[in-house]
C-alpha cells in the first residue's frame, strides 16, 4: 500500500499557482484574467494529483502489484481538465482580441447599470427615478454612457492607444 | 430501454458535427437541427414514461457503476429533460423563421446552429450525469456552446456583456473543480450514488466545507443572491432567442445541481437554513431590481432572478411537498420565462426597441402581441388559474405546513414578491401596449412562424394547467423518490449497493469460464467481445 498523506511541495505549489492567479483574475485587463484563469486551472490540476495520492508504480497490469500501483483515475481527469481549460483560453484570448479591436483596450468595463448610477452620482441628482432612460436603447446606452476606463484615458493616460474606432465613447457625452 | 440514456447527449453532438460539415449549406443545416431535436424529444418523452418502472442507467464503456462513466435518468432527468428540450425546438423554430424573415443574411448565423445543438448536448449530458466530474463535463459544454451565442456577431455591447458572463462562469466551473477534487481526495470517488454513502462516513467539518462548495458553484450558475449580479447585466444585450433559451435552461441546469447535492450527496439538511435565507433575499432583491428597470428585457432577467429563490425555497424546505412543488415550480418556470424572452423579441421587432419609455399603443398595432406578452406574465405573477399560482400555492401550503419562523418570513416573502412581480409586468404592460406612443413606431413586421413558436409556449405554459393533477403526482413520486435516495443508488450500484466495479466483458467471461471450469485465459479473450 503507498502512502497517501499529500506532498508538502504539491501542496505549496497549488498554493502559489491559486494565490497568483486570484491576484490577476482581479484585474481588469482581460489578458491578466486569462492568464490569472490559465494559472488557477493549473492549480487544481494540480490538486487533483495531490487528491490521488502520492505517486506510485504505473497502473498497468501485470506491472506492478494493484497495491503499488497510483490511482490512475485523477490523471483521468486533469487531462479533460487541462483539455477544457484549453479550449476556454482560446476563447477568451480571442475575446481580448476582439475587444482591443473594438476599444483599442481589453479591460473590462463596468456594467451599464452601474456606469448609469454612478454617473447619477456624479451629477449629484436624486438616486430616485430620473429621466435617466429617455428612451434610448440598451446599445445606444451603452455608446453614450460614460464609462469608468474610458474617463481614465482622457484624466491619465497610461499609455493605451485609442483607435478611432472606440474614441466616441467618452466624447458622446459632453 | 436503458441503450436511449445517452442518445439525448449523442443525437444533438453528431447533429452539431454535420451541421458544421453543411456550413455552406443554410438548408441541410436547418434540416439538420430540427431533425436531431425532434428526434431528442421523441426519446425523452419515451424516457419519461420509462423511468415509471424505475431508473435507467447505462455504464459507458461497459465497465459497471462505481469505475465506469455512469449515465443515470430517473425521474427528475427525464423530466427535466423532456421541458428542456421542448423548450429548445420552440426556440429554435422562432430562430428558423426569423432566419427565413431576414432573408438569411449575415455570417453569425453558420456557426449558430452547430453551437446551438451542442449547448443541448451539454444541458442533456449534464441532466444525465451520474458522476460528478461529468456533471463538470456537462457544464464546460454547455457553457463554451452559451459562451459563443452570447457574443454572437461580436459586436462591442456583446463582447463587453459577454467578459463579464464568461468571467464569471469560468470562476464557478473552477470552483466545482476544486470541490471535485476535494470530494475525491476525502472519499475517493466521483460518482453520485457511491458519494450518497461515502460522504455520510467522513468527518462532518469537511462534509460542510464540500456542501458548501459545491453549493457556491451551482448557486452562480443558477444566479442565487449574492452571486447573481452578472445576470441582468449579460443577459440582455444577447439577441433575444439566445436570451430566451439561456433564460429558460442554463440557470435550471445550476438548480437542477443543488437539488442532487441537496438530497443526494448531503440529506442532512445543515445548509437548509443557510438556503431559505439566500432564498427569501433571492426573490425580494430580484424583483426589486425588476420594479426599477425601464428596459423589457432587464425586467425580465430581473424577474427570473427573483423567481430561482421560489425553487431554492423548496429545495430548502428539505420535505416532499416542498420539493415536489420547487420541481413543478422549474417546469413551468422554464416555459414561461422562455415564452416571455421570446415575445420581448417579438416586441423588439415590432417597435424597434425594448425600451418601455419609447414603447407604446402596441395594443392597437399588435393585438395579437398583445395577448402572447399578457398571458405568460399574469403566468408568471401567479394569478389563479394558471400554473404560476398552482407552483406557488404548492410551496406556500409546503411552507406553512413546515410552520418556523423562517418559513413565514418566506411565506410572506413570497407573497409580496408576486405582487411585485405583478406591479413589475403589469407597468410594462400598460406602457408597452397602452401608452401613447411618444414617437410613430417603425413598421416592421414579424413572420407567422416566429408568432407561431411563441404561441406554442405559451400555449404549453397553459396547458401545464391543465395537466396539473397528473404532472402534480409525477412531481410527488420525483420528490418521494430524490429523498428516499434508495431507488437511484440501488439501481446504479447493484450488488449490495457496492457495485462490482468491473468490466463488462470480464464478467461475461468470468460466467462463460465458470461454466466451463475454465478460468486460466481472462486476459486473452478479453476485447474480443463486443
Amino acid at each position: 500500500m503507498i502512502d497517501t498523506s499529500p506532498s508538502l511541495a504539491l501542496v505549496l505549489l497549488v498554493g502559489v499557482l491559486v494565490g497568483t492567479g486570484v491576484y490577476l483574475l482581479l484585474e481588469r485587463s482581460l489578458t491578466r484574467i486569462v492568464v490569472g484563469i490559465a494559472l488557477i486551472s493549473n492549480g487544481v490540476n494540480v490538486l487533483f494529483l495531490i487528491a490521488g495520492g502520492r505517486a506510485g508504480a504505473p497502473p498497468i497490469i501485470g506491472a506492478a502489484a494493484p497495491e503499488d500501483m497510483s490511482d490512475p483515475l485523477p490523471q483521468a481527469m486533469i487531462l479533460t481538465a487541462i483539455v477544457i481549460t484549453l479550449g476556454m483560453t482560446a476563447f477568451l484570448l480571442a475575446m481580448a482580441y476582439r475587444s482591443w479591436q473594438l476599444n483599442g483596450h481589453d479591460e473590462v468595463q463596468d456594467d451599464l447599470e452601474d456606469r448609469r448610477i454612478a454617473r447619477r452620482a456624479e451629477r449629484n441628482e436624486l438616486p430616485a427615478r430620473s429621466t435617466d432612460d429617455a428612451g434610448t436603447s440598451l446599445a445606444e446606452d451603452a455608446a453614450s454612457v460614460r464609462d469608468e476606463t474610458a474617463s481614465e484615458d482622457e484624466h491619465a493616460p497610461r499609455g493605451h492607444h485609442r483607435p478611432a474606432m472606440g474614441a466616441d465613447d467618452g466624447e458622446a457625452l459632453r | 430501454m436503458n441503450e436511449l440514456v445517452p442518445l439525448p447527449v449523442l443525437i444533438p453532438l453528431i447533429g452539431a458535427g454535420l451541421a458544421l460539415a453543411f456550413a455552406r449549406y443554410p438548408r441541410a443545416q436547418r434540416v439538420i437541427s430540427l431533425v436531431s431535436l425532434t428526434t431528442v424529444l421523441a426519446i425523452a418523452v419515451v424516457l419519461l414514461v420509462a423511468v415509471n418502472d424505475g431508473p435507467l442507467v447505462l455504464d459507458i464503456g461497459g465497465w459497471a457503476a462505481p469505475v465506469g462513466i455512469t449515465l443515470v435518468a430517473d425521474r427528475l432527468s427525464a423530466l427535466m429533460l423532456a421541458v428542456s428540450v421542448t423548450v429548445t425546438l420552440a426556440v429554435l423554430v422562432y430562430s428558423l423563421a426569423q432566419g427565413a424573415a431576414d432573408g438569411d443574411q449575415g455570417a453569425p448565423l453558420t456557426i449558430f446552429h452547430p453551437t446551438y445543438l451542442v449547448l443541448s448536448a451539454g444541458v442533456s449530458n449534464a441532466f444525465l450525469a451520474g458522476d460528478l466530474f461529468n456533471l463538470y463535463v456537462g457544464f464546460e459544454i454547455l457553457l463554451v456552446a452559451s459562451f459563443v451565442l452570447i457574443t454572437l456577431g461580436g459586436t462591442r455591447e456583446r463582447v463587453r456583456a459577454g467578459t463579464t458572463y464568461v468571467v464569471v462562469s469560468l470562476l464557478s466551473s473552477i470552483i466545482f473543480l476544486t470541490a471535485i477534487a476535494l470530494v475525491y481526495a476525502a472519499t475517493g470517488t466521483v460518482n453520485l450514488a457511491q458519494l450518497s454513502g461515502r460522504l455520510a462516513e467522513i468527518d462532518p467539518g469537511t462534509q460542510l466545507v464540500l456542501q458548501v462548495m459545491l453549493l457556491v458553484a451551482f448557486g452562480i450558475k443558477a444566479a442565487i443572491f449574492p452571486l447573481h449580479a452578472w445576470l441582468p447585466d449579460s443577459y440582455p444585450t444577447a439577441p433575444a432567442l439566445v436570451t430566451a433559451v439561456f433564460a429558460g435552461l442554463l440557470t435550471k441546469v445550476g438548480v437542477y445541481a443543488i437539488i442532487r447535492t441537496q438530497t443526494l450527496l448531503f440529506p442532512t439538511g445543515r445548509a437548509d437554513d443557510l438556503l431559505m435565507v439566500a432564498a427569501l433575499v433571492t426573490m425580494v432583491v430580484g424583483i426589486l431590481g425588476a420594479v426599477a428597470q425601464q428596459d423589457i428585457k432587464r425586467m425580465l432577467s430581473f424577474t427570473l432572478v427573483s423567481h430561482i429563490g421560489f425553487m431554492v425555497w423548496g429545495i430548502a424546505m428539505a420535505t416532499d411537498d416542498g420539493l415536489s412543488s420547487a420541481i413543478y415550480y422549474v417546469v413551468h418556470h422554464i416555459t414561461v420565462q422562455t415564452a416571455l424572452f421570446l415575445v420581448a423579441g417579438l416586441i423588439e421587432r415590432r417597435g424597434g426597441t425594448t425600451s418601455l419609455a419609447r414603447l407604446g399603443s402596441l395594443a392597437r398595432l399588435a393585438p395579437l402581441l398583445a395577448i402572447l406578452f399578457f398571458i405568460p406574465a399574469m403566468n408568471l405573477a401567479g394569478i389563479p388559474p394558471m400554473s404560476g399560482f398552482l407552483g406557488k400555492a404548492g410551496l406556500i401550503q409546503a411552507g406553512v405546513v413546515d410552520g418556523g419562523a423562517l418559513s413565514w418570513a418566506l411565506v410572506a416573502g413570497s407573497l409580496l414578491t408576486s405582487l411585485l412581480t405583478l406591479y413589475a409586468i403589469t407597468k410594462a404592460w400598460n406602457q408597452a401596449f397602452w401608452q401613447e406612443a411618444p414617437e410613430e413606431l417603425p413598421e416592421t413586421s414579424s413572420s407567422a412562424g416566429m408568432v407561431g413558436a411563441t404561441a406554442g409556449l405559451v400555449v404549453l405554459s397553459l396547458g401545464l394547467t391543465v395537466i396539473a393533477g397528473p404532472l402534480y403526482d409525477y412531481t410527488d413520486r420525483a420528490a418521494r423518490d430524490l429523498r428516499a435516495r434508495s431507488p437511484y443508488v440501488d439501481s446504479v450500484l447493484v450488488d449490495g449497493g457496492r457495485g462490482t466495479g468491473q468490466s463488462r466483458d470480464v464478467t461475461e467471461d468470468a460466467d462463460r469460464q465458470e461454466d466451463t471450469g475454465d478460468i486460466e485465459d481472462v486476459e486473452e479473450t478479453e476485447g474480443s467481445v463486443p
